[in-house]
């Protein structure tokens, strides 16, 4: 019975976002836009309102898309930062509906509700509209060292440059934090940056992990040095909602808990590695020749 | 002493009032866990320890004078005071630091909590030793 209705909730929910994406009607196909309207550089005082639009919908609708409708056709002086459209440059991030997102990677449809609200990220000084200033974030992520420091390096020869070397396990090790697009989702999200803005956040520390476990790093101790202080790494609370909101999977508080065990010296474990499948000889034709032996015994039988 | 020696020796003083730092976060964070989970223990004994009699007996002035005489019981007072002073005078340090981001601010939290941790000590050990009556029975 209860698998029954949770059937029934799932039928009518996908029912109401079938209406709003196919309708033609202009009452079922749009969205009322709320947004969030300041200029903090010609009016300092921090006022601010939200104006609203309503905007046509259709299925693959984004919110950056809305955006852009909204000025395109309403009000051309909304503020919005945006590039990619395909959540790689990470510029359009913004609280939309109380949760930090990516504007390009959200569709209207998946939200459910026909009132959409766009407001800046929080945790950032505002600029104008929906545009926040990002300095003392990538000041944060300058601080960890976000590069790789080799003094074996034999980088003033350049003819006798070589590559580093490197496992796939190795690889495996770090990959996941790698793919950070330095959106500022997890710095919005996370409730230490809100009251200590001397906290690296989230981002930065998990590039912090993403430099420490790389194998072609060779000086991780002045690394641990920088976010070893009183308002570094142990000032994480691991609420756990940067990894919540994090578009690319990064999970930024288990880069946090890792390293936070490495300076503790109580683990030295590094990230659970999935085992890798055995690429040496051509899966397709080992599975072919599997493949024959099954007919070869059916035949026999 | 010219205005420009003054200026650098005054520097001097702040730079050394700003750059001490006794031991690094993760030091304190490993004492931080340590006395925390040895306080839980000592804790749980000094709570047991009240139900060797009657609770309301335990607690009768005469009997909780006996506990002080008795040396072992002293030395279990005195380390939960002293686990639990560090454990919760850091946890204190630790949310003061994050109301204010200020370097004189970070340096007064910690030099008031050190102080504070070092005068409850003393003075929770001055109790139990009086209280003892530097008996060993």
């Amino acid at each position: 019975m209860k698998i029954f209705k949770k059937d029934k909730k799932r039928d009518i929910k996908n029912k109401e976002a079938i209406e709003i994406s196919n309708t033609t009607d202009n009452t079922k196909s749009s969205v009322k836009l709320r947004v969030f309207r300041i200029n903090a550089i010609q009016d300092p005082k921090d006022v601010h309102h939200f104006d609203e639009f309503q905007i046509p919908v259709k299925r693959w609708t984004t919110v950056l898309d809305a955006l852009l409708d909204a000025k395109s056709y309403h009000d051309s002086s909304i503020a919005i930062r945006y590039s990619c459209r395909m959540a790689s440059c990470g510029s359009c991030g913004m609280k939309i509906n109380g949760i930090p997102r990516l504007a390009c990677y959200t569709k209207i449809s998946e939200l459910a509700t026909n009132t959409i609200t766009c407001e800046p990220l929080p945790n950032f000084p505002y600029i104008r509209d929906l545009v926040t200033d990002f300095s003392q974030f990538i000041n944060h992520h300058r601080s960890v060292m976000p590069y790789i420091q080799n003094k074996k390096a034999d980088i003033p020869d350049v003819n006798e440059l070589t590559e580093y070397e490197q496992t796939p396990e190795d690889l495996d090790k770090f990959l996941q934090f790698s793919y950070c697009i330095k959106c500022g989702l997890c710095y919005s999200a996370c409730p230490t940056v809100a009251t200590d803005l001397k906290f690296p956040g989230p981002q930065a520390l998990s590039q912090a992990y993403r430099y420490f476990a790389d194998s072609r790093d060779t000086d991780k101790s002045n690394r641990l040095k920088v976010i070893d202080t009183s308002h570094g790494i142990s000032r994480c609370h691991f609420a756990g909602s940067c990894s919540n909101v994090c578009p690319k999977g990064v999970d930024p508080a288990l880069g946090i808990q890792l390293l936070r065990s490495h300076l503790l010296g109580f683990s030295n474990s590094e990230k659970k590695i999935a085992k890798l499948q055995d690429r040496s000889s051509n899966p397709y034709t080992a599975e072919e020749g599997e493949g024959d032996t099954e007919k070869n015994e059916n035949n026999d039988k | 002493m010219t205005s420009s020696n003054f200026k650098n020796n005054s520097n001097k003083r702040t730079r050394w009032f700003t750059n001490i730092t006794l031991l690094r976060e993760s030091q304190i964070t490993k004492i931080h866990y340590i006395t925390g989970i040895s306080a839980l223990f000592v804790v749980a004994i000094h709570i047991l320890m009240r139900l060797i009699m009657p609770f309301n007996m335990s607690l009768e002035f005469e009997n909780v004078i006996l506990n002080y005489k008795n040396i072992f019981y002293a030395l279990l007072l005195e380390s939960i005071l002293v686990l639990i002073a560090i454990h919760g005078f850091n946890g204190l340090r630790v949310i003061l630091l994050e109301i204010r981001q200020t370097l004189i601010w970070e340096r007064a939290v910690n030099i008031l909590v050190i102080v504070a941790m070092i005068g409850i000590i003393a003075y929770g050990t001055r109790t139990i030793i009086i209280a003892n009556g530097f008996s060993v029975g």
